[in-house]
């Protein structure tokens, strides 16, 4: 259980001014921070890490009280059991992947560790390689493992799938689902992403100005148009095509490109790049393994 | 033809510059991440040197070494140094001098590491030294060569300070720069020409070696 109650005076775009959060984390969830940028996310992932210092209030961490302004405890980022990564993953230029990773070990002996997590997160074939010789995708995959290498309670990720393309998005969230459970982590990330949320998180925080606006699963948050449909994505618009009397747009939903037929009414309100939301509850969904 | 002052030269100049990677990382390691208000004034003091007279500062190194003076005595009475005319004292001025050669690349060096190395050092429970020694030093390799190369070159070309406060000892305040000098005022061209020709030649592929170096170009041709 993280138990957050802080505030802190920020420098934004539009001057100054005050990012307050008083919310609990459930230990084991996944929790994405959402909000425009500018809200204050990275800033309080900064603080949880210990990266950044609030001027009042209290952190408490299963029982261990992380920062507390009355007492005047700040506990140091390296005894916080926390692993981070950044937005730029952070990873050290100057060793190997498999140096990396053995660089962030508490306990150097610990190697097996390294290789099971060179496993997992397959990497094995690149173990030997500097970080600057790889792709995105796979120093996002080098910083993931990284970060478990020092065997978190609480994981802190910055924007970590916003540089990535499309399709290695989807594996690397597969990949951050399993390291999730696999590692019994409470996993905290910033993502603007809203189909990155859908699939990943328990609960969004969503931020706005510094204040925590709501704290509710994704369906609840991102579903608010009243819409009791049973089966429903969100997707973006992408084509919108007249055939006859009817209009066909293409949403993309995901990776997956939906077709769906509307009036004349329904097209005229919509443009390109719409964000939407498809939902049917006329009809029995179909589902068959693949 | 005397070695004995290029051999002094080269001897100080390895001094200073081992003495000035010890005393310059935490100078510049703190100046590149400190935002305390007092920051400017630590950088001009470092970077001093760059343009004063040399023989202004040498006038106040033998002020501050000489016996009569407060540090001068303290100097003596505790720890048996006399600084003024000593090899001791040229290698402490050369190390105030070259300062600034030293500091100024591995500060840039320093500032221009994305501060998510430090930080996730830091997250990772590292101390000072080791993140220092894992990882912020050998990922400004060419800052450091520069730095080296730099304080030794300019130490070797250093002539007002030592001639303030070392004035003309053979075999221990003597180096090459002073001994071209006596030279040429004892209108000796010959000896002059041998140990300015010898600095000239040192200078240059001391230089030469640090563009090569860090310009990648050793890196493309050597394999």
């Amino acid at each position: 259980m993280i138990d957050i109650n802080i505030s802190r005076q920020l420098e934004g775009a539009e001057g100054r001014f005050s990012l307050v959060v008083k919310q609990s984390i459930e230990k084991g969830q996944l929790i994405t921070l959402y909000g425009d940028s500018g809200a204050g996310k990275t800033s309080l992932l900064r603080i949880l890490a210990g990266l950044m210092v609030p001027e009042k209030g209290q952190i408490k961490v299963d029982g261990q009280i992380w920062f507390d302004s009355t007492q005047g405890i700040h506990l140091k980022p390296g005894k916080r059991h926390i692993a981070m990564v950044f937005q730029d993953y952070g990873l050290f230029p100057n060793m190997t992947v498999r140096k990396n990773l053995i660089y962030a070990l508490a306990n150097p002996a610990k190697t097996k560790l390294v290789d099971h997590l060179l496993e997992v997160m397959e990497l094995q074939q690149l173990q030997g390689k500097r970080p600057a010789t790889l792709s995105g995708g796979q120093q996002q995959r080098v910083a993931l493992a990284r970060a478990l290498a020092r065997q978190p309670k609480v994981l802190l990720l910055d924007e970590p799938l916003s540089a990535l393309d499309d399709k290695m998005r989807q594996k690397l969230r597969d990949y951050l689902l399993k390291v999730h459970r696999q590692f019994d982590l409470t996993t905290i990330l910033v993502s603007h992403d809203v189909g990155e949320i859908f699939k990943l998180s328990n609960k969004v925080m969503h931020l706005e100005n510094g204040q925590v606006v709501s704290y509710k699963t994704p369906l609840k948050m991102f579903s608010h148009r009243h819409f009791s449909g049973k089966f429903q994505f969100t997707g973006e618009v992408l084509e919108i095509s007249k055939e006859d009397v009817i209009f066909i747009i293409s949403v993309l939903i995901d990776n997956h490109l939906v077709r769906v037929i509307v009036d004349h009414e329904t097209a005229e309100g919509l443009t390109v790049g719409d964000r939407v939301l498809v939902a049917s509850k006329a009809f029995n969904p179909v589902i068959k393994k693949v | 033809m005397d070695w004995s002052p290029l051999v002094l030269t080269l001897k100080l100049a390895s001094i200073t510059t081992v003495v000035l990677i010890v005393v310059s990382i935490p100078i510049a390691k703190w100046l590149a991440y400190t935002n305390i208000r007092l920051k400017p004034f630590v950088e001009t003091l470092v970077s001093m040197p760059l343009v004063l007279p040399p023989t202004v500062l040498g006038f106040y190194l033998l002020l501050a070494f000489s016996p009569d003076s407060p540090l001068g005595q303290v100097l003596e009475n505790w720890f048996g140094l006399r600084l003024a005319f000593s090899f001791q004292g040229l290698v402490i001025a050369s190390v105030i001098y070259s300062l600034p050669f030293m500091v100024h690349p591995i500060q840039s060096g320093l500032s221009s590491l994305p501060k998510s190395l430090l930080e996730s050092s830091r997250v990772m429970d590292k101390s000072y030294f080791s993140t220092l020694l894992h990882v912020e030093l050998p990922n400004i390799k060419p800052s450091l060569l520069t730095g080296i190369v730099l304080s030794f070159a300019h130490t070797v070309g250093e002539f007002g300070v030592v001639l303030m406060i070392g004035g003309s000892i053979p075999d221990r305040t003597r180096v090459a720069s002073i001994a071209v000098y006596n030279e040429v005022e004892a209108l000796n061209y010959h000896a002059a020409h041998q140990y300015s020709l010898l600095l000239l030649a040192l200078a240059f592929a001391v230089l030469l070696t640090v563009y090569l170096v860090n310009g990648g170009f050793i890196k493309k041709f050597w394999r």
